[in-house]
């Protein structure tokens, strides 16, 4: 019983973290290499998702609404990119946080006056409706077996992009020391174009996997925004291998404190308010790990920057 | 105290040097009087709605201020204000609910608890730079946010009522819109002369030369950390009070007071107003809020708007709006 329980929740927290990483992908890549803080990447989590639903509900198909989500949320992130963000690179930091908060506060509203503000549904492909048996006595959702498949196979797409090719060695050089990097010439505002492009679409793969598990509405981005810059600092700015552990260990942690923290709470405080009191302790873990990381290290655990 | 260098910036004597502030008499006694015949004024019209929301203005003005401490003035980017904000709001409520209703006993009570957290939370935040910083004192407010959610015996998620406004004696009656309108006025103004004495002090001096070069300050032998702390932690107190009366105003306290966006808000008000301006705060505060009320009288869609003019000011006047007057020439 037990061990099926624990397994359950390894796995949920497995999927949970590797979501997270799709998203801190893109922004420890824009935070590493412009020094800047992107409050409106959890948006373009938002509009790819709402682009993915409603295609899929047009369409009626689920695949149909996710290659299309994708792209056009690329789009969306590129031309956001090429309009405003790129005037607020030599910008300080303060300024950009109101500039993108500006702009979350827009897609926000765009999105309630474009789709309304009922949550969308999106359903997962009817092939991956059911559970599958793991083991015996083991069942699990195969929609949620399929997002870890997704996750682990975007995770190795961007290693072998990121550390294998031409492209992902300036990427790389341009989180370490940007001007360096220029310097030897690299084109960085372009090679920052794209990268924005890709965490856009990072952003709604995972907003398009998440959607039948959580709700398509306006707002959906704010939450899951925090956690990614938690993430991100977790591992350390500009750190891809650094997003890839701190979001399994943000999305461990966070599963392990929802269904393990209760249960001991309960013994404590009696099992009604612990009910009531666990998750608010789960979320505050995922807060601790974070303080405690910066205390020892107070860069994250793989720093970039020299 | 001393000042050598506060005739090294210019030939005439009496201009005060760059780390200096002026209350800038001319223009704030006018405005002062301004306030102090609202009520009046919103009387006469018949409509006292206006005494409410210039109320939680100039509350928010006072919060705005109080980041604009840490923020414009120490260079520090604090993400988690907010969380001293709730801290003294709910402070005041939960001693309410025990009994304690007099605001001469829980008002500094609740002052003091933002200042000890904020003590605490500066002493392992001010460890980090940058990026980081803002992100540590973030994930202690979320910390503390999720906290208060966790707390049934307060509400939780819901918040709590209180049974009134905190009493005051002396023929103050606080539960008066008016009474509270003023209490709230004389305590933002005591707090900005106080802030403007701190910041000509030799305290302000050190405290804005560490925000130009702390590496210098730290050489020179300045205990940058202790000054930066102090600072913080004063920021913090400050937010408690504005938290206190955010309390008081409405009767009513929940864990959005200490959300993330909140803390997003004030930042917010502190660079559309001006980063290290003294008047920054309240005036990003009085614009912020203004728009929204206006914005969301003509329309439901009135963040996109918000959102338009927040984008412009950041493209347009990059040291926030208190440039933009500054531009037309100096005042003293």
């Amino acid at each position: 019983m037990n061990t099926i329980l624990i397994l359950e929740q390894m796995l949920n927290g497995l999927q949970f973290g590797l979501m997270l990483f799709l998203l801190a992908a893109g922004l420890t890549l824009v935070f590493g290499i412009m020094d800047m803080i992107n409050l409106a990447h959890g948006s373009l989590y938002m509009v790819g998702a709402y682009l993915i639903a409603s295609i899929a509900q047009a369409t009626g198909s689920f695949w149909l609404g996710l290659g299309l989500g994708i792209v056009g949320a690329a789009i969306f992130g590129v031309l956001l990119e090429m309009t405003v963000l790129r005037r607020l690179y030599q910008r300080d930091h303060v300024s950009q946080v109101l500039g993108t908060f500006a702009i979350l506060l827009m897609c926000n509203e765009g999105v309630r006056l474009i789709w309304g503000s009922q949550p969308l549904s999106l359903n997962p492909p009817a092939a991956l409706a059911g559970p599958v048996e793991l083991m015996t006595g083991f069942y699990y959702p195969a929609y949620r077996l399929f997002i870890i498949g997704v996750g682990l196979l975007v995770a190795g797409l961007l290693y072998v992009l990121i550390a294998h090719t031409r492209v992902g060695m300036q990427v790389r050089a341009g989180a370490a020391n940007r001007e360096m990097a220029m310097a030897m010439g690299t084109n960085v505002q372009r090679l920052f174009t794209a990268v924005f492009g890709v965490g856009a679409a990072l952003c709604a793969v995972a907003g398009g996997m998440l959607g039948p598990l959580l709700a398509v509405q306006v707002g959906m981005g704010e939450s899951i925004l925090i956690l990614a810059f938690v993430v991100i600092v977790i591992g350390g700015i500009g750190s891809i291998r650094g997003a890839l552990l701190g979001a399994l260990l943000v999305g461990l942690v966070d599963t392990a404190g929802r269904t393990l923290i209760p249960p001991s709470l309960g013994y404590l405080v009696g099992p009604e308010a612990a009910s009531s009191a666990g998750p608010a302790v789960a979320s505050i873990l995922i807060y601790v790990l974070m303080a405690a990381v910066l205390f020892f290290k107070p860069r994250g655990l793989f720093p970039t920057h020299g | 105290m001393a000042k050598p260098h506060a005739r090294m910036q210019t030939q005439d004597s009496f201009a005060p040097s760059l780390l200096d502030h002026s209350l800038r008499l001319r223009w704030s006694l006018p405005v002062l009087a301004i306030l102090a015949a609202l009520p009046v004024l919103a009387a006469l019209a018949g409509d006292t709605f206006y005494v409410g929301l210039a109320t939680r203005i100039l509350i928010f003005a006072l919060a705005a201020t109080s980041l604009n401490l840490i923020l414009g003035f120490g260079g520090m980017v604090s993400f988690g204000h907010a969380a001293f904000v709730g801290l003294g709001a709910y402070t005041v409520a939960v001693l309410m609910q025990s009994g304690v209703v007099s605001a001469w006993a829980a008002w500094p009570i609740a002052m003091l608890v933002s200042a000890v957290a904020a003590l605490l939370i500066g002493w392992v935040s001010l460890r980090t730079q940058g990026v980081y910083f803002i992100m540590i004192t973030l994930a202690f407010a979320q910390m503390l946010y999720y906290l208060v959610v966790s707390l049934r015996a307060y509400g939780g998620e819901d918040g709590m009522a209180l049974a009134g406004r905190s009493t005051v004696g002396a023929g103050v009656d606080l539960g008066s819109d008016t009474h509270f309108y003023y209490a709230t006025l004389a305590i933002l103004v005591t707090a900005i002369v106080l802030i403007t004495r701190l910041l000509n002090a030799r305290f302000g001096h050190v405290l804005q030369a560490i925000r130009e070069n702390e590496v210098r300050m730290t050489a020179i032998g300045f205990p940058v950390f202790r000054y930066k702390l102090v600072a913080f932690t004063l920021a913090g107190a400050l937010a408690g009070l504005a938290g206190v009366l955010l309390a008081n105003q409405g009767s009513y306290v929940s864990p959005a007071l200490m959300q993330w966006s909140q803390s997003g808000m004030l930042m917010i008000m502190v660079i559309l107003g001006g980063v290290g301006h003294l008047y920054g705060g309240v005036l990003g505060a009085v614009v912020f809020l203004l728009l929204e009320e206006l914005l969301s009288h003509y329309t439901i869609h009135w963040q996109l708007g918000l959102g338009a003019v927040l984008l412009g000011v950041v493209l347009l006047a990059p040291n926030g709006l208190t440039s933009m007057l500054r531009r037309k020439g100096p005042s003293v």
